[in-house]
């Protein structure tokens, strides 16, 4: 194992909506606990927000500052403010990414690599991607605790919720160095390399 | 549970220990509060092996499979993650049809496998036809690749389910059933077993991780089964599990 430039740094907290300060500051391997309003969206509420983009129309919540989430939730049992809510697979929303991105989406929270094109538009418009541990969605849904969806219920698990989260556990994997964690993360520990 | 808390001991990185210590404290809320480990309660994939002498009345089996799997998702409050159709992606809404498989054995019994499987990590398995010269380094040259394409995609850490030899479906298929077997437990072929050894080595040897941040615990398990095959043919199929991996059986 050689030196290694992805040390552990002290976790801190941050509450949305994000400020191009505070995502400046943010480096790959950051700990960071997430609290406040996040909105949830895969490909299908994906492809419909840019489709009203192309229209020339208004996005069912601001976008500006907000960070969303990638995941469909299981259903939440009687009692429960949301099921188990982990990340889903992000390559699915590179497609559409940049252009929130451009328009000010500062966050996304989702699990596995981003393509070139979005890794470029989070250093040009100063956005921050983390990963949350997949598979940790029980864990996850505890530091929820609000759920509303805001547009598209015809998508069942697939809608955009409103959520209110304290405590979310993620961590920075791409930043606006045009840093990538995992690529960095993986180069320290593979053997012989 | 074990395998985790034995992942978490051996592991190197430091964010990689985070990762494995959350997924332990998720496996437990889960356990406790009977709601799933991950969301993605998976395609419902269903293993039928029917003894040849028992007698099915009443109806047809595979409509009483899916009819199970819709009681179960809605009942169980899972998620529902199929499609009707692969183009027209409408959700069914009950997470039916199954994928069923179902085999004739001795006997007069019915043993009913189900094993639910994510999006995630069967997005990421892949299969190829090798020729015979490539052999048994061929065999690990694929799975590594295999691995290493698929990246933090899957979830790591993962358990790896490969099937050498027969025909193109046959192979993926003993990798599904692969992934049956109890973690970790080796094959019952010494060379297979052997051969299993290294592999699991070799995976966590290339510094994925839990999550593909880095780290040595890339994967839990390599389970590999094997079939004849034909004299000009080496297919390989490579089937990722997540570390959610779910099984239950029942014998009728």
């Amino acid at each position: 194992m050689g030196t290694s430039e992805v040390k552990q740094m002290p976790q801190i907290s941050l509450t949305t909506p994000l400020s191009d300060d505070v995502v400046e500051k943010l480096r790959i391997g950051q700990r960071v606990l997430l609290n406040g309003v996040i909105y949830t969206g895969r490909d299908a509420a994906h492809k419909k927000l840019v489709d009203l983009l192309d229209q020339g129309k208004e996005l069912p919540f601001e976008l500006k500052g907000q960070v969303i989430y990638y995941v469909g939730p299981s259903p939440a049992k009687p009692g429960q403010v949301i099921g188990s809510a982990g990340p889903t697979t992000s390559g699915r929303m590179d497609a559409y990414a940049p252009r929130l991105i451009a328009l000010g989406l500062k966050g996304m929270i989702g699990k596995g690599k981003r393509i070139p094109e979005v890794i470029k538009a989070i250093k040009q418009y100063k956005s921050v991607y983390f990963a949350a541990v997949g598979g940790a969605a029980a864990l996850i849904a505890r530091s929820i605790k609000e759920c509303s969806v805001v547009a598209y219920p015809e998508l069942g698990p697939e809608a955009i919720h409103r959520l209110v989260v304290e405590n979310f556990p993620v961590i920075v994997v791409n930043d606006t160095l045009g840093g990538d964690l995992y690529d960095e993360g993986v180069k320290i520990y593979a053997a012989g390399k | 549970m074990c395998s985790f808390q034995k992942a978490l001991d051996e592991e190197i990185s430091l964010t990689g220990k985070d990762i494995l210590s959350q997924l332990l404290t998720n496996a437990g809320i889960a356990s406790e509060n009977q709601v799933p480990m991950c969301q993605d309660t998976g395609v419902a994939v269903v293993f039928l092996e029917l003894g040849q002498d028992a007698c099915i009345s009443g109806g047809n089996i595979y409509d009483a499979v899916n009819e199970g799997v819709r009681k179960g998702y809605t009942e169980g409050y899972l998620r529902k993650s199929i499609v009707s159709h692969p183009l027209e992606r409408k959700n069914t809404g009950d997470n039916t049809p199954a994928v069923i498989h179902t085999t004739i054995v001795p006997g007069d019994s019915l043993k009913i496998t189900v094993a639910p499987k994510g999006g995630g990590s069967e997005n990421m398995s892949g299969i190829k036809m090798l020729k015979p010269s490539e052999g048994v380094d061929g065999v690990k040259k694929f799975v590594l690749d295999t691995v290493r394409a698929a990246g933090p995609n899957p979830c790591p850490p993962i358990v790896l389910g490969i099937g050498i030899g027969g025909t193109f479906e046959k192979a993926a298929l003993l990798a599904k059933e692969a992934l049956l077997r109890p973690l970790g437990q080796p094959s019952n072929l010494p060379d297979i077993a052997e051969l299993e050894k290294e592999m699991l080595e070799l995976v966590n040897s290339i510094g994925i991780g839990p999550q593909g941040l880095g780290g040595k615990t890339t994967a839990l398990a390599v389970h590999i089964k094997v079939h004849p095959c034909h004299i000009a043919s080496l297919p390989v199929a490579v089937n990722i599990n997540c570390h959610s991996a779910r099984h239950k059986e029942a014998v009728l």
